[in-house]
């Protein structure tokens, strides 16, 4: 399951090396090729604080000091027909996730309590393949219900899409889609086996092509190599996402993921720098796993390392930190939090 | 209500094993056992709580 690790000579080992990346990405806003982002992940930890300090000036230029601040909520929790190895909400591990509906009350509740921190954008998730007519119903009303009660940018993540499933989403004002690649092309079998990759990246094309905003993220610390990370990240580049929500693995109990260590800090600091020099104009988020994988401090080096959007609260079925101390570190950092319908 | 007999994270007995690592993982995740009787419980998060029901012993919840 998990690839076999091989020792490989860093190409990039000096900052005088930086000045042609600086020049390429920071000057022309050009983002790094696969084999550039392979250089910047293999890196030695002395090279780290350069090249956090350039994704950082690449993000202040390219997208400004906003920072997106998003929560998020689970409408149809457990009991997915898929096998995605990272995920308790597979229906088929044994983990203790049991299967539960929000209802539209709630539903709201949950909005408020997002528009409350200052945020900009609430996504409804279902952990499904793809939405069946009872799910779609219920986002219909769902979103109808938040937009008459809260004033906040509705974004939704039900899996797999028809093409008249995302028009109706058009329809009902869902302003972003999030559907994850995950894991690189070539890792993607050993991840998830019951739909394929391109299955996900012909859902992520046609939302692209829909009129709302396309957020197509992954998870790092799978077990993949650092060729297929930097395989993932030119992926994604060339789907050219509004937005990355980048995922470090939490392993969850009774997943075949679970006993799975987590991803050393440092390797998800220069995952972060890697990201936004591949991609200088994205929204890059933080997602879940980053209170294990990064801490406190860590956290704070990568907003000053690339990142310029952050999940508040709790996550799906894992909590998050307290949102105050994420805004109180982003007023201690002088970056604002975007407004609603500023675009960044 | 009884005594607390069961871990919240991982279902086993208080007495069974130690559970340093699981009152660890409580700090970010929600109880998913009643701490009763060891059924699942039903679990809701939201961005600033979480609520835990057992069909037998009710509901738990945390901000």
């Amino acid at each position: 399951m998990t690839a076999m690790s091989v020792h490989i000579e860093p190409s990039l080992h000096d900052p005088s090396q930086l000045a042609d990346l600086r020049e390429q990405v920071l000057e022309r806003g050009e983002g790094l090729s696969e084999e550039q982002i392979l250089s910047v992940l293999t890196s030695p930890d002395e090279l780290l604080p350069d090249l956090l300090e350039l994704a950082h000036a690449v993000r202040m230029k390219w997208c400004g000091p906003e920072v997106e601040v998003e929560g998020i909520v689970s409408l149809k929790t457990g009991g997915c027909p898929e096998d995605c190895h990272f995920c308790s909400q597979s229906g088929q591990f044994t983990s203790p996730v049991r299967s539960v509906w929000l209802n539209i009350p709630e539903l709201v509740k949950a909005a408020e309590q997002t528009a409350a921190t200052g945020a900009s954008e609430f996504c409804i998730v279902a952990a499904v393949r793809g939405p069946d007519e009872r799910l779609m119903s219920q986002m219909r009303d769902g979103v109808k219900a938040i937009k008459e009660a809260v004033d906040i940018e509705v974004a939704a993540s039900l899996g797999m899409l028809t093409q008249e499933q995302v028009d109706d989403l058009v329809a009902m004002g869902v302003h972003r889609y999030n559907h994850n690649l995950e894991a690189a092309r070539s890792y993607f079998p050993n991840v998830v086996t019951t739909h394929s990759w391109e299955e996900r990246w012909d859902t992520c094309e046609m939302v692209r092509n829909s009129g709302m905003e396309l957020c197509c993220g992954c998870l790092v610390g799978m077990g993949e190599t650092i060729e297929q990370r930097a395989e993932l990240a030119a992926q994604l580049a060339e789907l050219q996402p509004d937005e990355v929500p980048l995922n470090f693995l939490n392993p969850r109990p009774g997943t075949p993921f679970g006993d799975l260590p987590l991803m050393d800090s440092k390797d998800a600091l220069r995952t972060i720098a890697a990201f936004r020099l591949a991609m200088p104009r994205t929204i890059l988020r933080y997602a879940g796993g980053r209170e294990l994988t990064l801490g406190d401090l860590g956290t704070r080096d990568g907003l000053l390392g690339g990142i310029n959007a952050v999940i508040v609260g709790n996550y799906l079925t894992t909590l998050g930190r307290n949102p105050e101390e994420d805004l109180e570190l982003l007023e201690d950092l002088k970056m604002p939090i975007k407004a609603l319908s500023e675009q960044i | 209500m009884a005594e607390p007999g069961f871990c919240g994270h991982c279902g086993r007995g208080l007495d069974e094993v130690d559970h340093d690592v699981c009152r660890a993982r409580l700090r970010l995740e929600p109880p998913r056992y009643c701490a009763q009787c060891r059924r699942r419980m039903v679990v809701q998060v939201i961005p600033r709580g979480w609520s835990a029901t057992c069909v037998e012993h009710g509901t738990v919840s945390g901000g």
